[in-house]
């Protein structure tokens, strides 16, 4: 089998509120696959489906070959969840959370979850109520890694984490992938989807917009350049997918189609280039790109920015 | 910023929050306190029948220990004030301490007082919008309370005093909630606190007006030591003691200074109290839902069990005295009569406490079948389910150990209560098994409290909280049917209407084998709704 999640047409409705819209998600074997979308997008909703907490209301879900509502406890055996927001039990200790949750799913390997617990510097004998909201997200994050599953689903897992504990964390991520593991991880922060996932959906208003590796995703995003120019760069408006020009004396900046960057920068070479610097195309791009389709956040954004 | 900018607004949410919550609250308590006072016009109208209440209630020390001190019962409002004081403002007190862990410590163990603490709130905001919350509930209680005894006809003073009475009794339990949340981390074991000290103060107070019925009543001045036992020494309706009211206040201040110390003196988030280190990894035992569910409650119901031990001592050792109480006056045998069954005096007492200490225990029944709601309205659960643990496996931990867990409550009320009987009347072998049937034989009632609750968290799980609701009314039921003379369908609303009054009566099987049946259904249903709804 090759496919670990297939999900098409996925609808949930919660009273009068579509939370999930006719959305699509595959995620392959083996793959890490980024999950991203706008707070309220419906990633929660999609993963929860997934895990069997709620009833598709319309829709084909397959999980690991099996029904997640209908083969629950079985496919369970074989994945392990992160959840956004861990709450954990007051009165039990985060060492006995980890060894709880890894014997409810197929057990826990000893000498990784010793060394997880390391890495991530968590005091396992720490009560639940004790935990601050990251050290809480470690405890489930340890119990996820050691055990012995082959698909990790994870709902925006760093949030709370330090930047040493995501770089542990990215770390870790890679361990399971060369290890064959496959991770369903929602996100929206795009920068460490970017630097972790192979593959790339993107949600909205709880409907698929785009899927794809991030190369794929890329054409559909401007590289930003600046330069500095010998002579005023005036026909550069002119060239074909070269947007934003702003000319101020010899210093330009621009966006450019990340296909045209060749004529473009051929163009300034020949106005005599003194400096160039460009930064690739970010994925916080491509989601504004899709903000700007509902007309309403970039706006919003834009004007409380602009105040 | 002064360290308590920020109450108006704090309060002004508190308020949004519990804007249902609070009013069935004060309406409750209010009409409930208003109505029972009301029937006394209709039970104890004529001075025949308060001179014959009088006999019974002033020489049993177990009346007045169920009921309250009796200063003068040959007024309506004196019957009143023994009947109704005790129980109103008991349950005025549990209602502040809810009231100010809720909006405490419960907060601050959720992370939302750090959220709004970054805005401009002082330190001590979030202790004084509470207890501001707090006291005007139950000035709002005591208002409507006296309105309704004016109302009803009783005299002005009195129900001032009686009213007086509530709302001081419930600000100080709010003041000693403030103290228990800066104790502990958790506001489970803050509310574990405030009501052991709730518990407390009404057992003190059992025991002293208990000792006004014997000539050597020196164990009277133990009512002093309780703040219930203030309002009913607020005496209201028999030359009100006014200055008693001095006492609320000074202890008022006194617990006031107590807690601001406290809550200076730590950390937001902390506790006084050094929070314990638990075990770096699980037991081997800690492997499944059940031995999860096993872990979380048992703790609870040690304290319930080792409760009931005291409690079950404590009426076993009075039951002897009911014999010469009751030979000497048959309006005492009438009343218990009213309450346990048609046998001896004795045995008709051990019945009547059975069935009282039987619904009592019906709230460990509630507390541990609600942890359901618990685990899933604090998202426990996501994690829990997303294991392979099947739904109902995980319900049935919890039933099981609810179910089991009010068979032990029970055990250990039976045998006190048994043991203390049998060693003062001599019989402790033949004592100890019939005392403990009485209390066994409620298993079956407050086993249907827990398929209600089962019930509502399948089918409804928003309104798990009516669990308490039903417990509520089976209480009121079973304390104030008979006397309120209700119809006989109401009474059968209750499960324990049907238990047998063992040991007074016979055995049957046949009603305990359908509220055995009642309960299994309920839970099954209950079962069904929970397998095929969405987790919240």
């Amino acid at each position: 089998m090759t496919t670990a999640i297939s999900i098409s047409g996925l609808v949930k409705s919660y009273g009068a509120t579509r939370a999930l819209d006719g959305l699509d998600l595959t995620v392959d074997t083996g793959e890490v696959h980024g999950f991203l979308g706008p707070n309220g997008a419906g990633k929660t909703t999609t993963i929860r489906v997934l895990m069997g907490l709620l009833k598709a209301d319309a829709g084909q879900v397959e999980l690991l070959g099996g029904d997640p509502w209908r083969d629950a406890v079985a496919l369970h055996r074989r994945l392990a969840y992160v959840p956004g927001d861990v709450t954990l039990w007051p009165t039990l200790s985060g060492g006995e959370v980890i060894d709880l949750l890894g014997r409810l799913r197929n057990g826990i390997d000893p000498k990784r979850r010793a060394e997880l617990v390391d890495r991530f510097k968590l005091d396992p004998r720490k009560k639940g109520r004790a935990y601050s909201k990251g050290n809480r997200q470690k405890v489930a994050l340890v119990a996820a890694f050691a055990s012995d599953v082959e698909l990790l689903i994870m709902d925006e897992p760093t949030s709370g984490l330090d930047p040493l504990m995501e770089a542990e964390f990215r770390e870790c991520v890679d361990e399971e992938r060369r290890r064959g593991r496959t991770i369903l991880l929602s996100s929206h922060i795009l920068s460490e989807v970017e630097q972790t996932c192979d593959r790339v959906t993107i949600i909205r208003d709880g409907r698929t917009v785009e899927t794809g590796s991030l190369a794929e995703l890329r054409h559909l995003t401007r590289t930003s350049v600046q330069a500095e120019v010998e002579q005023p760069p005036a026909g550069l408006g002119r060239i074909d997918g070269v947007h934003n020009v702003r000319v101020n004396g010899g210093r330009v900046d621009f966006e450019v189609d990340t296909e045209q960057v060749g004529p473009a920068v051929r163009y300034l070479t020949s106005l005599g280039l003194r400096s160039l610097t460009s930064q690739p195309p970010t994925l916080e791009e491509l989601f504004m790109r899709h903000y700007e389709g509902s007309g309403q956040a970039p706006a919003a954004a834009g004007a409380e920015a602009g105040r | 910023m002064k360290e308590t900018t920020g109450t108006g607004t704090l309060l002004r949410l508190a308020l949004r929050l519990d804007r249902i919550r609070a009013t069935v609250w004060v309406l409750a308590l209010s009409i409930f306190t208003v109505a029972s006072s009301a029937s006394n016009f209709d039970v104890y109208g004529t001075p025949q029948q308060r001179a014959e209440l009088a006999a019974s209630v002033e020489t049993s020390p177990a009346l007045l220990a169920l009921g309250g001190r009796a200063f003068d019962l040959t007024t309506v409002g004196g019957v009143t004030a023994y009947q109704m004081v005790a129980f109103t403002t008991t349950l005025i007190g549990l209602m502040s301490i809810l009231l100010v862990v809720r909006h405490t410590r419960a907060e601050e163990e959720s992370g939302r007082v750090e959220l709004v603490g970054s805005a401009v709130v002082g330190r001590h905001a979030w202790l004084a919008s509470s207890l501001l919350l707090a006291v005007g509930v139950n000035l709002a209680i005591a208002l409507l309370v006296a309105l309704g005894l004016i109302g009803i006809g009783l005299p002005v003073t009195g129900s001032l005093a009686f009213a007086a009475g509530c709302a001081a009794c419930g600000i100080i339990f709010a003041l000693i909630a403030g103290v228990a949340a800066q104790l502990t981390e958790s506001a489970r074991a803050a509310t574990g606190i405030a009501s052991a000290v709730l518990g407390l103060s009404y057992l003190l107070r059992a025991a002293g007006d208990a000792a006004t019925a014997t000539a050597d009543n020196a164990l009277s001045v133990l009512t002093w030591l309780s703040p219930i036992g203030w309002a009913e020494l607020l005496r209201p309706y028999t030359d009100e003691s006014w200055w008693v009211l001095l006492l609320f206040a000074a202890a008022g201040v006194a617990l006031y200074a107590v807690m601001s110390v406290l809550a200076a003196r730590r950390d937001i988030g902390a506790g006084v109290l050094p929070p314990r280190l638990g075990a770096p990894a699980a037991s081997p035992a800690l492997r499944s839902s059940t031995a999860l569910a096993w872990r979380l409650q048992r703790g609870t119901l040690i304290g319930w069990a080792l409760g009931f031990i005291v409690v079950g001592a404590a009426f076993g050792g009075v039951a002897q005295g009911m014999v010469t109480v009751a030979g000497q006056n048959p309006d005492v045998a009438d009343l218990i009569r009213d309450f346990g069954g048609a046998g001896s005096n004795v045995d008709n007492f051990i019945a009547a406490i059975a069935s009282l200490m039987g619904i009592v225990i019906g709230a460990y029944a509630v507390q541990a079948t609600l942890r359901l709601r618990g685990e899933e309205a604090e998202h426990r659960l996501d994690m829990l389910l997303s294991t392979a643990v099947e739904r109902l496996r995980w319900v049935g931990g919890h039933v099981t150990v609810a179910v089991l867990g009010t068979a032990v409550v029970l055990t250990a009320a039976g045998l006190a209560a048994g043991l203390a009987h049998g060693l003062r009347s001599g019989d402790v072998g033949g004592e100890v098994p019939r005392v403990l049937g009485a209390t066994l034989a409620q298993a079956p009632a407050v086993w249907v409290l827990v398929g209600v609750c089962v019930l509502l968290f399948g089918l409804a799980p928003r309104y798990s909280i009516v669990g308490w609701g039903v417990l509520f009314v089976v209480l009121v039921i079973g304390q104030f049917g008979k006397i309120l003379q209700l119809d006989q369908w109401v009474l059968n609303l209750s499960p324990f209407t049907h238990v047998p009054d063992l040991p007074a009566a016979d055995f049957t099987a046949t009603p305990l084998l359908v509220l055995v049946l009642v309960g299994a259904a309920l839970t099954a249903v209950g079962m069904a709704g929970v397998h095929r709804r969405d987790i919240a």
